[in-house]
């Protein structure tokens, strides 16, 4: 129990560390940390509709964090949540501008659906090639994650792009206003919040209750803590390896789609990067899931966290002049301390080697599991 | 006419296709040598970016471009003994704490661009030098013999990096690391020391990438590479961990990219399938590395930490 502890305060230090280092860079910006800090945390949790802000950043942070849980839990490594996120938008787009007139309850759950499954599509490639072809699953998602961004390019330069920009000649590439009946319904017309992060939350959720109250997820954790027991036990590895990378494709996907109907011109857009339209969320949302334990539920508190950084990132340009991008550089540090600490993080709460797991670890892991993570 | 007029397109095209695959060459053969002691380096881009802002500033304060060729390296070099420190004695998983590096230096490099200087000012470029002699040579004196110096450099690191990796003492160890740390160790050569120096020197290497790039163009923006670092690490992969396979796929990008950029200019095909011919080198990567996956064995090491007494 002692151990616990100290492995949670070297999770906390970890963050800490990286706050100081944000701290130093704001002054050498020229603004004050602890102003700085106050502006950003009053910025996104201070006010309604700071947090409303802060909880529509969070949604497809949460969504790609939920998904990086499931694909890491089964020790699978998707850094393509870019590609992942960008499929689900442009299918939920061609499934809406395909059937404009439907009424939205048919049409608001079948964009979402086709977000999922082209997400789940460009999730399975990869899964597929590592569980037959022996191909690292994270050198496959990256380049796929180049194949979306150009595939997204040219649909959107070409096939779906707004008929109107063709007529202007500006040839800016979006799609027209996507029908009415997609669009996010509104949970508060004011605030600007809408129904994304009640999906988010089920999916949060869902994935908690797959992971660790069926069957499928304690077969994932197995193949994910060690592939030959898991193998020696009668459970097929590499259908397992594929139904982790697509249902991790699955969530990013839903993330794209709501993404594009959650949007405030309710078209998609681009600017010629995967990061442009995504925000950088489908990398992003490895950070969240890496500072949520990789537990699902955790995932929810810490997406708003990251999220909230965003909307105070934004808040402290404008107040202080301090770029936003400062956040992104913070982000990409928390990522290098977290992992940096957890091999002796582990190391100490098993008390064991963490890299030492003998196959009679993996019953007793998934007993713990449920109520303490690793 | 028309084929004389062909010729000096298609020359035009190879040539500037050689100079399109400078930054990836730079940036893989970097990747490869850290990958052959058994340390994947996820973060290449960010790094790249971090290189290619510092050389622009450099070269935008200064006026000395080869100043900024420098600044590019050194950038590199402490992004490298950062890297290296997570990964070798904190043993951070590679994976993951390389996408860490990259968001630190995707964010970082906009950050001072946005903050030191603002607006995308054009920078001095290198001038062409042509190589006495062989410049005079028709057509292959065009293609290959009028590039500016990052060119000849990048292209002339091929046989070095090969003759450090397969013939030195240096390349032996390195090899023995990336294969087996256990025996390395045991036969007295340190893991830790040679994946210090092989972490420092492939940043170092990606930094120039960066400084090469952006000298190349003349300019600084938000996210410069767009994902060019990635494909560097799928190279190294494509390659088979080897020097000239390595410049070969180098090769093929920069070829493909000259060849859509060229039919474009020409109108010889539409804007918008000039976007699909722009994903055949990501696809032709990916069944690439279908093909090695099954052929070739990756460094037995590759990502894994080393324990001593593991």
């Amino acid at each position: 129990m002692r151990n616990y502890f100290i492995a949670a305060g070297i999770a906390a230090a970890s963050v800490g560390a990286a706050l100081a280092v944000g701290a130093v860079m704001l002054q050498m910006l020229g603004a004050n940390p602890i102003d700085g800090y106050h502006t950003m945390f009053s910025a996104a949790f201070g006010s309604a509709e700071g947090l409303a802000a802060t909880a529509v950043k969070a949604i497809p942070l949460m969504l790609v964090g939920v998904g990086i849980c499931i694909a890491f839990r089964a020790n699978v490594v998707n850094i393509g949540g870019e590609g992942q996120m960008v499929l689900g938008g442009l299918f939920a787009t061609m499934v809406a501008l395909a059937i404009p007139e439907a009424p939205a309850v048919v049409l608001l759950p079948l964009v979402l659906l086709a977000g999922i499954l082209g997400g789940a599509f460009w999730g399975a490639i990869p899964g597929a090639l590592k569980a037959h072809f022996n191909v690292s699953e994270i050198l496959s998602t990256i380049m796929l994650n180049i194949v979306a961004v150009q595939l997204m390019n040219f649909l959107l330069r070409g096939p779906l792009i707004d008929p109107g920009e063709i007529e202007r000649g500006t040839r800016i590439p979006q799609t027209a206003r996507l029908p009415e009946g997609a669009d996010m319904p509104m949970l508060s017309e004011s605030l600007n919040l809408h129904a994304g992060i009640l999906v988010a939350l089920v999916a949060a959720v869902g994935a908690w209750v797959l992971l660790w109250r069926t069957g499928l997820g304690f077969r994932l954790r197995s193949v994910g803590l060690n592939p030959a027991a898991a193998r020696y036990a009668g459970i097929p590895v590499k259908r397992n390896i594929i139904i982790a990378m697509t249902l991790s494709g699955a969530m990013s996907g839903l993330a794209g789609a709501i993404l594009v109907f959650g949007s405030e011109s309710h078209r998609m857009v681009t600017d010629g990067s995967t990061v442009g339209f995504t925000g950088s969320a489908g990398f992003n949302g490895i950070v969240v899931a890496l500072f949520g334990a990789l537990h699902p539920l955790w995932t929810i508190p810490s997406s708003f966290l990251f999220g909230g950084m965003l909307v105070g990132a934004n808040s402290l340009q404008r107040v202080a002049q301090v770029p936003s991008a400062l956040v992104i550089a913070l982000n990409g540090l928390i990522v290098v301390f977290v992992v940096s600490t957890e091999w002796h993080r582990k190391r100490l709460q098993s008390q064991a080697p963490a890299h030492a797991q003998s196959p009679d670890d993996v019953d007793q892991i998934s007993n713990e599991q449920g109520s303490q993570s690793t | 006419m028309s084929d004389i007029l062909t010729t000096t397109v298609i020359i035009a095209t190879i040539a500037s296709g050689i100079r399109l695959a400078t930054p990836f060459l730079l940036a893989s053969l970097g990747e490869a040598i850290g990958q052959r002691s058994g340390v994947l380096n996820l973060g290449v881009d960010g790094v790249m970016l971090l290189g290619a802002f510092a050389s622009y500033y450099v070269v935008l304060e200064t006026e000395n471009i080869w100043l900024g060729v420098l600044t590019g390296i050194l950038t590199g070099l402490v992004m490298g003994l950062f890297y290296a420190i997570i990964t070798v004695p904190l043993r951070a998983e590679q994976g993951v704490s390389g996408i860490g590096i990259y968001l630190f230096g995707l964010g970082m490099s906009d950050l001072l661009f946005q903050k030191l200087v603002g607006t995308p000012l054009p920078i001095d470029q290198f001038d062409e030098w042509h190589v006495p002699v062989l410049s005079e040579i028709p057509y292959v004196g065009e293609m290959f013999f009028q590039h500016t110096p990052m060119v000849y450099i990048a292209f002339l690191l091929v046989p070095v990096v090969a003759i450090i990796i397969n013939r030195t003492t240096f390349g032996l160890s390195v090899r023995a690391v990336g294969e087996s740390p256990e025996s390395a160790d045991t036969l007295g050569v340190s893991v830790a020391r040679v994946r210090f120096a092989t972490i420092m020197a492939g940043n170092a290497l990606a930094g120039l990438a960066g400084a090469a790039l952006a000298i190349e163009l003349g300019i600084f923006q938000q996210n410069l590479t767009n994902a060019m670092g990635f494909i560097a690490i799928a190279l190294v992969y494509f390659g088979a961990w080897r020097a000239p396979g390595v410049m070969a796929g180098s090769l093929l990008f920069g070829m493909v990219g000259a060849i859509v950029l060229q039919a474009k200019t020409l109108g010889l095909i539409p804007r918008s399938a000039s976007d699909i011919a722009a994903m055949a080198p990501a696809i032709i990567t990916i069944l690439a590395l279908v093909i090695v996956a099954n052929r070739f064995r990756q460094p037995a090491a590759l990502t894994k930490p080393y324990v001593r007494g593991d």
